[in-house]
């Protein structure tokens, strides 16, 4: 294999703390070396990167890519174009599909079919109950050996305490993660947005900080209780910020995720019913997006995850009540990020890739995120001035649902690398 | 010919996007159609030749009946379609109507659907005038303005009556409309009930909160009493409907502790002692058949003036003239 040799950029490794212009040497499949003063190989193709950043390739722990069962959402092929298009060389996959990721056959045709696309890299996740139905676990050690890096019942809550526990317990036995998707039915109500004035004066059901807090509260005491490692999905909730803060100081083994959307909106993007600001968790109150924020800045919140969550034209194309809840991520994250947390001073810019990067990779124990030498060669470089518009008829998703249709946005990824090779060239 | 036209807009979806002066010209509109139907031929040509579709997906019969009169007085052409399914099919229904209706190029729609923000969703997608006749949780427009009507008629005025909404404002459509448009005409607005049954943050849209009826009925001049959906028991939202008539229902006992000439209103249909007592709601203080026989004005005001009609020209186009 050719090796490849990013030059002149600035490079940003935030797991071995580099932040300087330098070279990136990519050979078979691994980073050679990372550093200036070392030749160019006869047989390297050389990238220019010069005023460009290079950075680990982003790694997105929460996807949805719909296959199977929802192809005409989203499928392996599209989701992974659409993660490359975005900079992300990694994603970790859902298993609420039709039928469910829950047992080893399923995880493994994820699997194939990531490799079998050959964009960016495809870690399936698997169900934590059979059919997602809360009630048996599923086998968890079948599906690891398969190519499972964690389990989830995500899109739903393991409501019942007693099968999260067991759920905690036996995931050590592989040492892997139960993400958990936190929120009380009960509470919840089939709510359709945040239980506030605006959803008050839309008239639609409130959806409480409490039913995620609560739950939240739940887990993290399981996950003192078991000594199993806990990773909070799509945190929303300036309480549920709090608790993961302490849970931390208390030694706590947990991580958490933060989403370019409740980094960025209100739950006012609801108004005039706008079903693409329709999610689950919803959006918040102000005070919650700021919480949201710091804890991001503070560690608390150790990634950032995108929910990518495709639905057709046709399903966002409803009363809103009638409508599901998500929204599309992959291709607006990178850009979300730089303008709206690193340009608006909340992280800087290589802690704002730490949380895109190794942070998501220590989260969910993958080979990823970072620079070092022997690393996989996933690379992502990225103009950090290339301004322009979100124009979701030009997403390579088969889905085109998002609330940040017409955004101005700084910075784009250009360049994609897995495994040393470019899958993603937006200079072509 | 420049007399400027009420801007009422294309449509009709809610009291929140009104302002005081539109509010107030659809109740003076509402004034001179009122007599049309105290006459032995109770027609009047004003929209003749316009088609109007009543477009249902919940079951009512008051609303749809008082819209339905109010169009034929006024001479327009009109089709009921009446459809009830479930929450997805409603959906589905919905974005595919739009598509026909404005295919068929009718006049205006009145539509009534479960979910709330249906009525905008159709306003948005079709190039008729759309008027809400209530939209899941959020508004209810005319059913606010025939209740104003009815508290001006028998105040003669808005500006400064205290008015208390009583019951389950967290599903009502009608308290949102009622608060949106009487705090815009002047009025203090409360609400009072089980906080159960109280949205969050509606303090926050410049109402008082009462969390007992009898505080509620010593301050104010005006109670508009609720409907309470049986389903709210099952829901868990109250007990049991007995502490419910107990705790927070009209009853003349607790008027005449009160000692002052309240007015009652009801939207109905009613719970007869549940919400209200019968001995109130057939007593002196209802004004609940008045509000009825205003529903009919108001709607043939809101035509009327969609349609295009100039507010001071209502008395003239009665008479014969098109508007």
């Amino acid at each position: 294999m050719r090796s490849l040799l990013i030059r002149g950029g600035r490079v940003i490794d935030p797991a071995s703390n580099l932040d300087a212009v330098a070279d990136v040497l990519l050979s078979d499949g691994r980073v050679e070396a990372v550093g200036d003063g070392f030749g160019t190989p006869d047989d390297a193709d050389v990238v220019d990167a010069g005023g460009l950043v290079v950075c680990p390739g982003l790694v997105d722990v929460h996807v949805h890519l719909r296959e199977p069962g929802g192809e005409h959402k989203e499928t392996i092929a599209s989701g992974t174009l659409a993660a490359v298009a975005g900079g992300f060389t990694t994603v970790c996959a859902m298993p609420n599909t039709d039928p469910p990721i829950d047992d080893p056959a399923a995880v493994g045709f994820v699997r194939a079919e990531g490799l079998r696309a050959a964009r960016a890299r495809v870690h399936p996740v698997g169900a934590i109950s059979v059919g997602l139905g809360g009630e048996r676990l599923t086998e968890f050690g079948e599906m690891v050996d398969a190519g499972a890096v964690a389990v989830t019942d995500d899109g739903r809550p393991v409501s019942d305490a007693g099968l999260m526990r067991l759920a905690l317990e036996y995931a050590r036995t592989f040492d892997i993660p139960v993400a958990a998707h936190c929120e009380v039915l009960a509470l919840s109500r089939q709510g359709a947005m945040n239980e506030g004035i605006v959803s008050t004066r839309l008239g639609l059901t409130g959806i409480p900080n409490a039913a995620e807090d609560v739950m939240i509260a739940r887990d993290l005491l399981l996950a003192e209780l078991t000594g199993g490692r806990l990773h909070i999905q799509h945190v929303s909730t300036r309480n549920g910020v709090e608790m993961i803060r302490r849970a931390k100081d208390a030694g706590i083994r947990v991580t958490a995720e933060a989403t370019p959307h409740h980094l960025t909106l209100t739950e006012d993007a609801v108004d005039r019913y706008r079903t693409d600001a329709k999610m689950n968790p919803p959006l918040r109150a102000a005070e919650d997006r700021d919480a949201v924020r710091q804890g991001l800045a503070d560690g608390t919140l150790d990634c950032i995850a995108t929910d990518h969550a495709p639905h057709h034209y046709d399903e966002k194309e409803q009363a809103f009540d009638d409508a599901p809840f998500g929204i599309v991520g992959l291709e607006t994250a990178l850009g979300l990020i730089l303008t709206h947390v690193v340009d608006a001073g909340i992280l800087s810019l290589p802690r704002a890739l730490e949380r895109l990067t190794i942070g998501p990779a220590r989260a969910l124990g993958l080979d990823a995120g970072t620079l070092r030498r022997g690393a996989p060669a996933d690379v992502t470089v990225f103009d950090p001035s290339a301004e322009w518009s979100v124009e979701p008829k030009r997403f390579r998703s088969r889905s085109r649902n998002t609330p940040f249709a017409g955004w101005p946005l700084r910075g784009r990824a250009r360049i994609t690398i897995v495994g040393g090779a470019a899958v993603w060239d937006e200079r072509a | 010919m420049t007399a400027p036209r009420l801007a009422l807009g294309k449509d009709l979806v809610g009291l929140e996007t009104l302002d005081a002066a539109q509010i107030r010209s659809i109740l003076d509109t509402a004034e001179p159609f009122k007599e049309i139907s105290e006459r032995a031929i109770k027609k009047v040509p004003v929209l003749r030749g316009k088609t109007i579709v009543n477009l249902f997906f919940e079951a009512s019969t008051r609303t749809r009946i008082s819209f339905e009169f109010a169009e034929k007085r006024l001479s327009a052409d009109t089709v009921n379609i009446q459809s009830t399914g479930s929450s997805v099919s409603k959906g589905e229904t919905l974005v595919d109507t739009a598509r026909n209706l404005e295919a068929m190029r009718i006049d205006m729609v009145v539509i009534r659907h479960g979910s709330s923000g249906a009525a905008s969703f159709l306003a948005e997608r079709i190039p008729s005038n759309v008027i809400n006749a209530g939209d899941g949780r959020h508004e209810h427009p005319t059913q606010a303005l025939l209740d104003m009507l009815t508290i001006r008629d028998a105040l003669g005025r808005l500006e400064g009556v205290k008015v208390c909404i009583v019951g389950d404002v967290l599903h009502s459509r009608v308290a949102r409309s009622n608060i949106w448009g009487l705090t815009k005409m002047g009025a203090e607005v409360a609400v009072c009930g089980p906080r159960t049954l109280m949205p969050a943050g509606i303090e926050d849209m410049g109402v008082r909160v009462f969390p007992r009826v009898e505080e509620a009925i010593e301050w104010a001049d005006v109670l508009n009493v609720l409907r309470l959906q049986l389903e709210r028991m099952q829901g868990g939202y109250v007990p049991t409907l007995r502490e419910y008539n107990r705790v927070f229902g009209i009853s003349n006992e607790r008027l005449i502790a009160a000692g002052r000439n309240l007015l009652v209103l009801h939207p109905g249909p009613m719970n007869r002692g549940v919400e209200i007592d019968s001995d109130v709601a057939d007593g002196e203080h209802s004004v609940i058949l008045k509000q009825v026989t205003n529903g009919v004005a108001v709607r043939m005001a809101v035509l009327y003036l969609l349609a295009g009609g100039e507010p001071e020209k209502a008395e003239a186009a009665k008479g014969g003239a098109h508007a």
